[in-house]
């Protein structure tokens, strides 16, 4: 008898199971939910103990107590229908009218520069050029052209809003591969049903991604609008509020004009989902 | 399988010529490149021919042009009795990608040559049809699934149901299965010799494998590039069907090393 040496064991009692306990980083570990948590109270803190310790002037930094006491005051008078809910739903209209208009405009435009090569050629360069101006100074203009109004303020929000959706809409219809392209072709496709049943399609999670920026774009806009042109919105309160040093209103105030904000980027974001059912995101969101 | 599907698209009996190149020609004006150069080439109702070559041979051009994508420089490009001036219904095509759209679903999908042909009511009409040939194709039950959802394999299998639907005269296949893994893919060779066997289709296969090329192929054209032009046509008289197992018999063996000595003489030029 010849000796092999086997990858047998000859005794199997004397090898254990080799289970072993994989390290996990702790965050990992930690729900998002809690992690949110922590962060929030480490801030809030943080405020509290600044203010407490009376490192600031409570003109320039109001307690987190003052500033919730005041948000509640804004709540109240905002749920009765005070003038501050005639002032929000002024800056609203103007988000809305902005944000309509941008799309329009952005979404038309993006379809010139991005399906055809005039518009590439000849449109893209000038849209390119006025979107690396500082568009917030065109406001004095808009006010000189369309007054004190309202629609000084939706020009600006639109304005600002225009160009992430052209450049989102123009890069969508460059999104349909060579194949995709190929295929249309062969069946004889139109350049209308190309650009409808096959690049548009394709390219709308980019749309969106500049409808998205879009969104955030339209509500500074408005904001800055009635910064510089006046007017009876939002941003008329704040500029009111911190020109009387009234620190905790002007927090209050920013605040529920984000939740506007929050609002509307929730929406595209939930209209993107039911309209782009098929595309995964991949950014962050959301619990895993 | 089924008689109504099995019909003779063409009208044609089985042997007949029914695309013929005469002569072809192309040079990219941009370069000029001589991409192809006097191809001639007649494929039979019923064949299957595949085309092989190093890259830059012509091969694609070759088979743009059969495709009506482009037009060539010269000679003459005659499908069923009729000039080849552009894409054309009787021209079916698959690429290496499956391109499946995912906002439709598989039999939407299918019916996608059709709507754009004929619209959507047609594309309606269509859609029996289009169930037989996911059945064909041993996608019963997908119909109603989003193409996120079909693996490679089955993506591959419903593009061959779309490249069907409009009962084309001459299947134009480039390279339909090279993104597969190499067990998918010679499942998707027997699948796709079963199905024009069945059809009774006339196939043209743009490949890089000369396996693949033996195994499915009657008329192989070996094509040699700079400028591109056909080397030879070789005749692969396996009996049909053709099985995995003929892989491994010395016929076999024989005409890959026949074809594989071919293009290492291209590649020297």
């Amino acid at each position: 008898m010849t000796e092999f040496q086997t990858n047998q064991p000859a005794d199997v009692e004397t090898v254990q199971d080799t289970v072993w306990v994989q390290e996990i980083a702790f965050i990992d570990s930690v729900p998002r939910s809690i992690a949110m948590t922590f962060v929030f109270v480490m801030f809030i803190g943080t405020w509290q103990l600044v203010t407490s310790f009376g490192l600031v002037s409570p003109i320039i930094l109001p307690t987190p107590l003052e500033t919730l006491n005041d948000m509640i005051f804004v709540g109240k008078n905002l749920l009765t229908g005070g003038y501050m809910l005639t002032s929000l739903w002024i800056t609203i209209k103007e988000v809305i009218y902005g944000f309509a208009l941008a799309i329009a405009i952005g979404f038309s435009l993006g379809v010139l520069v991005g399906e055809t090569a005039f518009g590439e050629k000849a449109v893209m360069p000038y849209l390119v050029a006025i979107d690396t101006m500082p568009k917030v100074a065109f406001a004095p203009l808009f006010v000189a052209w369309l007054g004190f109004g309202i629609e000084s303020k939706v020009a600006l929000a639109a304005f600002i809003a225009t160009f992430p959706i052209v450049v989102g809409t123009a890069a969508g219809l460059h999104a349909a591969d060579e194949n995709a392209r190929m295929l249309f072709k062969t069946m004889g496709a139109s350049r209308m049903q190309t650009l409808i049943k096959m690049k548009l399609p394709t390219g709308l999670p980019q749309i969106f991604t500049g409808v998205k920026i879009g969104a955030v774009g339209v509500m500074a806009g408005a904001i800055t609008g009635e910064f510089l042109g006046g007017g009876k919105g939002f941003g008329e309160l704040i500029r009111v509020a911190a020109s009387q040093l009234n620190t905790p209103r002007v927090f209050s105030l920013i605040l529920y004009l984000s939740l506007v904000g929050l609002a509307l980027y929730l929406l595209v974001q939930w209209t993107q989902r039911k309209v782009v059912f098929w595309h995964k995101e991949r950014v962050g969101a959301g619990e895993h | 399988m089924n008689a109504e599907l099995a019909t003779d698209y063409s009208g044609a009996p089985v042997g007949a010529p029914i695309y013929e190149l005469t002569n072809v020609s192309k040079t990219y004006a941009r370069n000029l490149v001589v991409a192809l150069e006097k191809v001639d080439l007649t494929l039979k109702k019923g064949s299957f021919t595949s085309v092989i070559g190093s890259s830059g041979c012509g091969k694609s051009t070759l088979l743009k042009v059969m495709a009506g994508l482009i037009p060539p420089t010269q000679g003459r490009v005659v499908l069923q009795g009729k000039p080849v001036t552009g894409p054309r219904r009787d021209i079916g095509m698959m690429f290496q990608q499956a391109t499946l759209f995912p906002w439709k679903t598989a039999v939407e999908n299918i019916v996608l040559p059709i709507e754009i042909r004929d619209g959507k009511a047609a594309a309606k009409k269509a859609m029996d049809k289009a169930h037989e040939l996911l059945d064909i194709v041993g996608l019963k039950g997908f119909e109603n699934v989003y193409p996120n959802e079909l693996s490679g394999g089955m993506a591959q299998r419903a593009s061959i149901c779309r490249m069907l639907i409009t009962e084309p005269a001459v299947l134009l296949l480039d390279e339909p299965f090279s993104a597969l893994d190499e067990l998918s893919r010679d499942m998707m060779n027997m699948e796709l010799q079963r199905i024009c066997m069945e059809q009774n289709a006339t196939a043209f296969l743009v490949t890089h494998s000369i396996q693949e090329a033996v195994i499915l192929s009657d008329d192989i054209v070996v094509m040699k590039p700079r400028p591109g032009r056909i080397a030879e046509i070789v005749k692969v008289d396996l009996p049909r069907p053709r099985t995995l197992d003929m892989m491994t018999t010395p016929k076999f063996g024989e005409i890959v090393d026949h074809i594989r000595g071919m293009l290492d003489k291209g590649e020297d030029m």
